[in-house]
């Protein structure tokens, strides 16, 4: 008897989260959208006054995506993966799907007053820390209530044997608890003056070199703990289950998991190189950056391996195709990122456009993938319905490629290009070039890359669709599909 | 080892934590106390200075500008003396930005004046062609917040010690007090200033939004 054919899992809490992470993408890759256009056309700046402009759009295009769309995304993904890997469901303890309804809306409400703050100007500047004390407080309690729900859902469990999947999730919850924390140690301004001023703002509870110190330990492993740990989660369960291929290595996944943990905090000194942090602390910034490589590329590896004699599902099933376009982009960006660690190259990188290039290539290619991917094969075991249209996920795939590809290469060329015009020196060993002229040639590529955007965001549209398609059109399945996701063509 | 944790959820947590969290703890406790220490002749930003800091904040102004100058030559060239660890002692947030969209600001009052920024915040293009940055005309429009500055300057005085008050720095006192004192440099920077709704708005005691960012502007040096 296998019990997971007993067991009936209640998926209503992926669900929501499944269309919260699509809307909220929507949302955030359309301010995406917008905001690099404005940086080609700037008249685009003032069609809503105030509330229009680059800089206040800007927090709320990074914190839709990341606290919006991903971590609806992942969440989506633990009420699915959690129930099946630890052979429990969530309809066994009405108490886990009261926690796990909680934390959806309590949630929505923090993604509301989020979006009003932010456009009204309400921020501590703290890149992907931007949120004032009040908004703080609610963040960690809905954190809290996921890890009731993580570590509930694991003390009810029928499978002793934590799978990797799990380990992963156990790790986003830890790091970005300990890290935000950390991070938006404040103090309210109206309480310790006597109530004098905005209720809601305050005062880093850390200075100038310091403040900078803490906010990239932060920022840089925020990109871990929310950008790379948890997707890694779905990519060790999705790929496996869609394409029936056991894990290729166990040894190497350890490997690669505890390695992760122990070198990517140390990293976060590499975005603050020539900056007047301590010297060593830089260097260790820079080596630490280096090493990651081992822990990352172990795990991509490791998925790319588990397809070994089996490449020929390729051609079949394009939802694996996202899998492995997401683990390379996962390897590039993980070998990119360190190459711009390095002091010499830092020096020429830093503050010009290949850092943003950086970021997407890792965020669209691999970070967007992997959810899109996930959501997909989700979808006809949530809804009990094939998906929709076979041939609408392909193009999707081409035509986001596409988009990430014009991305990266035009914001490479934009940003060697600014770092080596803005040290340009003429013959007797003047600058060269004014600000402005850096400015300047840069337009050809911020439109390019505006252009690639537009075609990931029309793709991800092309997802929603579909998804939305699933939900409501799509022909009934009798039984659950064991391996590749059944779909219309 | 590793077979067991994976079959012991609390210490397999435990674990987790301990390795990921100690590397922050030795990169960042070591200097903390050497990295807090002022250099010598930096001062605590006055009343009006911050709430111009404040504004520069709500509109993100960091998405764009950095305010750091690395020790390089193309850079010192550019903007002045690199920057020292010590001259940030008084930025709660630091503000050293991660782009470069628009240039660095860390030195601007060296090279801009009140005047330079009145035109510029309006249409920036007009003053340097081919300018990308947006207009700011409601910075015209918005009053500037001085008592959530002022509440901000009085919490830092009393919880972190920072030398309000002190002979030779910038003299905070009462609510009342610190009002008159930013009135009175908001009159100093609005006298070259043009715009007659600003002027006429400090008449009737408002400082708008232009004249506080302005002051913060100057103060970075």
């Amino acid at each position: 008897m296998q019990p997971s054919r007993m067991i009936n899992y209640d998926y209503t809490v992926a669900k929501y989260f499944a269309i919260a992470a699509i809307i909220l993408g929507i949302v955030g890759m359309l301010i995406g959208v917008f905001i690099a256009f404005q940086m080609a056309y700037p008249e685009l700046n003032n069609l809503a006054g105030e509330y229009g402009t680059f800089g206040r759009l800007r927090p709320l295009h990074t914190d839709a995506v990341i606290f919006g769309f991903l971590l609806s995304g992942i969440w989506a993904t633990w009420y699915y993966v959690g129930q099946r890997v630890l052979k429990v469901s969530m309809a066994e303890s009405p108490f886990l799907m009261f926690l796990g309804k909680l934390h959806f809306w309590l949630y929505l409400v923090g993604v509301v007053a989020v979006v009003i703050s932010l456009a009204m100007g309400i921020t501590t500047s703290k890149e992907y820390a931007e949120f004032e004390w009040p908004i703080d407080i609610a963040i960690v309690i809905v954190w809290v209530i996921w890890g009731m729900s993580i570590f509930g859902l694991i003390g009810i469990r029928r499978e002793k044997t934590l799978y990797i999947s799990i380990w992963y999730y156990i790790a986003t919850f830890l790091g970005v608890a300990m890290l935000y924390l950390f991070n938006n140690m404040a103090v309210p301004t109206y309480f310790a003056s006597g109530g004098i001023g905005d209720w809601w703002h305050s005062v880093s509870m850390y200075a100038g070199t310091n403040d900078a110190m803490v906010q990239w330990w932060y920022g840089h492993n925020a990109v871990a703990f929310v950008f790379t740990v948890p997707i890694i989660a779905m990519i060790y369960y999705f790929l496996p289950k869609e394409s029936g291929q056991p894990v290729f290595s166990y040894k190497l996944s350890i490997l690669s998991f505890w390695g992760l943990m122990f070198v990517y905090l140390w990293a976060g000194g590499h975005h603050l190189l020539y900056s007047t942090v301590p010297d060593w602390v830089q260097t260790m910034g820079s080596i630490f950056s280096v090493v990651l490589i081992l822990p990352s590329w172990g795990s991509a590896i490791n998925m790319l391996l588990t397809m070994k004699g089996e490449w020929g599902q390729l051609k079949e099933n394009p939802l694996i195709k996202f899998y492995i376009l997401a683990s390379t982009f996962y390897m590039f960006s993980t070998l990119e990122g360190p190459i711009q660690a390095i002091k010499s190259v830092n020096a020429l990188a830093h503050f010009t456009d290949w850092i943003p290039g950086h970021v997407h290539d890792g965020t669209l290619g691999w970070v967007g993938f992997m959810i899109v991917g996930s959501l997909f094969h989700m979808a006809p075991r949530m809804f009990k319905r094939e998906i929709y249209s076979k041939k609408l996920m392909e193009s999707q795939f081409w035509i986001q490629t596409t988009g990430i590809v014009l991305y990266f290469s035009s914001m490479w060329i934009a940003g060697i290009t600014q770092g080596m015009m803005w040290r340009a020196t003429d013959q007797y060993g003047n600058l060269a070039y004014s600000f402005i002229d850096t400015v300047n040639v840069l337009h050809p590529y911020y439109v390019i890359r505006g252009l690639g955007g537009l075609l990931y965001l029309i793709g991800f549209m092309m997802f929603a669709y579909n998804f939305y398609k699933t939900m409501t059109a799509s022909k009934a399945i009798e039984k659950e599909p064991q391996f590749a996701s059944p779909m219309a063509a | 080892m590793f077979h067991w944790l994976e079959r012991n959820p609390f210490f397999f947590a435990v674990g987790v934590f301990i390795v990921i969290a100690y590397a922050g703890i030795v990169t960042i406790l070591p200097d903390f106390m050497n990295s807090a220490r002022p250099v010598v002749g930096t001062k605590p930003y006055t009343v009006l200075q911050l709430a111009g800091r404040h504004v520069y904040i709500k509109d993100s102004c960091n998405a764009c500008h950095s305010q750091l100058i690395r020790p390089f030559k193309s850079e010192t060239d550019r903007y002045g003396m690199y920057s020292l660890s010590g001259e940030y002692a008084y930025d709660r947030p630091f503000l050293w930005g991660s782009k470069r969209t628009g240039p660095d600001l860390m030195r601007v009052g060296n090279y801009r004046t009140t005047d330079w920024h009145e035109n510029h915040m309006l249409n920036p293009a007009e003053i340097v062609p081919g300018s990308i940055m947006p207009k700011y005309p409601h910075m015209f429009k918005n009053v500037a917040d001085i008592e959530t500055a002022y509440a901000e300057a009085l919490t830092v005085k009393k919880v972190f010690n920072v030398p309000y008050d002190k002979s030779g720095m910038p003299k905070l006192g009462t609510l009342e007090e610190a009002k008159a004192q930013a009135l009175k440099e908001a009159e100093e920077i609005v006298a070259n200033m043009k715009s007659p709704e600003v002027k006429e708005a400090l008449k009737r005691g408002e400082i708008k939004e232009i004249v506080a960012i302005i002051a913060y502007l100057n103060s970075l040096k």
